[in-house]
């Protein structure tokens, strides 16, 4: 059992979650991820490290409730307990001083960006972050992101805040001028993933994308997050989940991503009726 | 009993679930022998001087021995001596592929039928787990010595128990949630109930051994890290890791399983049980499963239990090749498994969703044998066709997986990532390490497995009383 330290609302269905790991904490790095079940019937889910201290041994993880388990997991409360949780799983990103570094995070994506903005600003590289939400009241980590990056700048689909449209618009205007970022790491929707890679691939610029294929034991055993990079098959959770964002198949995950959306709908579905039933009795 | 009466007995066989029955549940097919049908069995066995069964035993039971114990009606006893060799027969008595080893080298077996030594032991197990008769036994004053086993299948709770009842301290280190590794992931309900393998769990707990769930050795400790932490050897017992693909076009589509995927969300996870359980599984109706061997049975069984109409087994070889049980491939027959022999896929078709809907296959004719002594299949030129399919399940087999070997160096493979280990000790090329089960053989058996792991327990032992 893994008790919750704490867990709160940082934006409309966008929760952060501490939680103790001493061993995980101490081994963890940027671009890795911990699988968790919150209960004996959960299912496996992949979350991304959003930060970690090693000495008070505390995992951070922000999560976007997107289902029926992150909407259940987003009602639990500190002092709360989540039947497992394992890791570091995945490959670290690869972190060196590339010189001149974007990091551009979209929506949820802030929150592991962070983490690897982070490490490559201790690696000694000028880093500048492009992040965007759908809307200003969606926008996570903005003063940790400002406090780490060299430059930041924000963009919003609704233009409630800072630039009004797409990160990929200010990329595109950053790679207008000399001098030409050395290395790109992107990490948010596909879309967003696959946007900044179509920017990027014309300069030639390496950029590194995290993927987040739907996870099993994240482990190797299972192949169900298996994903096109290069033409070839390759499994997120041991061989990623960084990859070579100009070789991926975007178009094939977008399409895998969706395998259960019908089951996640009427898993969903199912527990708001339990919430509003649980309401309910709890009036009466 | 003389002979002559001995021969006149049928055997006996074991009642089992009606397939139009068990289609639709999850519950193990057969029901296991009654003490008067176990008794009967038993004295069918011929007790010979030299016990030519025992030859195909990859641990050496003493057949003989248990079988005239439970014709004699001491059952308790005889499940003692089948554990003397074999520390799981309860597991080992339902997955065995007996006709090939003990069975197939009974002398009765070359006239009439030969005894059913894997229902026997399955009896004598159950019999002495079901009547509480299981005997804690006394663990040996410590040695202060401290033993890691990386993994919980049969390999890994074997060197549990054999080296905890021997004085040591044993941890195992598991990287799932739950304990018992293949026999809980991958062997499904119907074929091994998980009460048996959380028995044989709760046993090496009950004599001490800790066990770590959720901890991934080689990603929060290395090999060496673990001998920093205090322990003096390692097991490795991590079972064949990464599921093989056949690297066709479109096995990316939706719909499209790895057989270790598809067991895992419907054994382990149970997603047979959405939305009372969390993760899902897609169940479509025209099932194919690729392969011949017991996980393809499995897989096939399961999409059954899911709701298939067609449940299609796709091998590439024929009938006879099928490395499954016996029993498996008949079960799957009873149920209504449609088997397309001499068939390869070689392409799938998928709708604009990224839907699976369809696999163009060729036929195959078998040429020479092969390197495994099975004729080589050889396709057909220009026999394509089209199977109409909404999931496909690949049980074409598994590598090892890379975790260990690449955090640990000095730790030598061979070719195909399987870690080298000695035959006659289970010893790696590493000072203090030792491997067993699939991860040395690649896809094998739980008893070769649970064999590989009393080798080791015994080469281990003698190195911790050496430091």
């Amino acid at each position: 059992m893994y008790e919750i330290l704490e867990l709160k609302k940082l934006a409309p269905q966008i929760n952060l979650l501490k939680l103790h790991l001493p061993l995980i904490t101490q081994r963890a790095k940027a671009g890795q991820f911990v699988v968790l079940r919150i209960h004996e019937e959960g299912e496996r889910i992949p979350m991304s490290i959003t930060d970690l201290d090693p000495e008070s041994g505390i995992l951070t993880i922000i999560f976007q409730e997107v289902g029926k388990t992150t909407a259940q997991l987003a009602t639990l409360k500190k002092g709360g307990f989540l039947a497992d949780v394992v890791g570091p799983l995945g490959i670290p990103t690869h972190v060196e001083n590339y010189g001149y570094c974007v990091c551009v995070g979209g929506g949820i994506g802030i929150a592991p960006i962070h983490f690897v903005a982070k490490a490559l600003k201790a690696a000694g590289n000028r880093v500048i972050s492009i992040i965007g939400a759908r809307s200003k009241n969606l926008l996570i980590l903005e003063q940790e992101m400002r406090e780490l990056s060299d430059e930041l700048h924000i963009s919003t689909d609704d233009g409630s805040y800072g630039h009004h449209g797409f990160v990929t618009d200010i990329l595109t205007e950053l790679l207008s001028h000399e001098p030409k970022p050395d290395f790109i790491m992107a990490v948010g929707p596909v879309i967003m993933m696959r946007a900044v890679c179509g920017v990027t691939g014309p300069h030639g610029i390496p950029t590194l994308v995290s993927l987040n294929p739907i996870m099993v034991d994240a482990t190797g055993m299972c192949g169900a997050c298996r994903v096109t990079v290069g033409g070839k098959t390759k499994f997120a959770c041991v061989d990623g989940p960084d990859f070579d964002g100009h070789q991926v198949d975007f178009d094939e995950l977008i399409k895998r991503q969706a395998m259960y959306q019908r089951q996640e709908k009427m898993a969903m579905e199912r527990w708001e009726r339990m919430c509003q039933a649980g309401s309910k009795g709890g009036a009466a | 009993m003389d002979p002559k009466e001995r021969l006149k007995i049928p055997r006996q066989k074991m009642p089992e679930q009606s397939p139009q029955e068990r289609v639709k549940n999850f519950k193990e097919v057969p029901l296991g022998l009654t003490p008067d049908l176990a008794k009967k069995e038993a004295q069918r066995c011929l007790q010979c001087k030299k016990a030519v069964c025992v030859a195909g035993c990859p641990v050496e039971v003493n057949i003989p021995a248990f079988v005239r114990l439970i014709s004699e009606g001491d059952f308790v006893g005889a499940a003692k001596e089948l554990k003397k060799t074999n520390s799981l027969p309860a597991i080992c008595g339902r997955v065995c592929p007996q006709e090939t080893q003990c069975e197939w080298l009974c002398t009765l077996g070359k006239k009439y039928k030969p005894v059913a030594i894997g229902a026997l032991e399955r009896f004598a197990a159950d019999y002495e787990r079901e009547t509480g008769k299981v005997e804690i036994p006394k663990v040996a004053p410590p040695t202060g010595k401290k033993v890691a086993v990386v993994g919980s299948g049969p390999a890994g709770l074997t060197v549990a128990g054999d080296l905890i009842k021997l004085g040591h301290q044993v941890t195992v280190f598991e990287a799932l949630h739950k304990t018992g590794g293949v026999l809980v992931y991958g062997i499904p309900e119907f074929r091994l109930p998980k009460t048996i393998v959380q028995a044989e769990v709760d046993y090496v707990e009950k004599l001490g051994v800790e066990i770590k769930t959720s901890f991934v050795v080689g990603k929060l400790w290395t090999i060496d890290e673990l001998f920093e932490e205090g322990y003096h050897a390692v097991f490795i017992g991590t079972g064949a890791g990464l599921p093989n693909f056949m690297h066709i076009p479109g096995e990316n589509l939706n719909g499209i399983y790895s057989a270790n995927e598809y067991l895992t969300r419907s054994n382990l996870m149970k997603a047979y049980n959405f939305p009372e359980s969390d993760t899902p599984i897609f169940s479509g109706k025209n099932v194919a499963v690729l392969g011949g061997g017991n996980t393809a049975m499995d897989s096939v069984r399961t999409s059954l239990r899911l709701g298939a109409d067609n449940a299609y087994i796709v091998y590439r070889r024929s009938k006879a090749e099928m490395p499954a049980r016996i029993e498996e491939i008949h079960h799957a027959e009873q149920e209504g498994v449609q088997f397309h022999f001499l068939t390869t896929p070689i392409k799938y078709n998928g709708n604009q969703d990224g839907w699976v809907t369809s696999m163009e296959c060729l036929r195959m004719e078998l040429g020479e044998p092969d390197a495994s002594g099975r004729r080589r299949p050889v396709p057909i030129e220009g026999s394509n066709f089209t199977m109409q399919v909404d999931t496909v399940v690949v049980a074409i087999g598994n590598s090892s997986n890379p975790l260990i070997p690449q955090t640990t160096p000095g730790l030598q493979v061979n070719k195909w990532g399987n870690i080298l280990a000695d035959e006659d000790t289970m010893k790696t090329s590493r000072e203090g390490v030792w491997a067993g089960g699939d991860i040395v053989t690649g896809g094998a058996t739980v008893i070769l497995a649970a064999g590989a792991g009393k080798t080791a327990a015994k080469d281990m032992h003698r190195y911790l009383m050496s430091l």
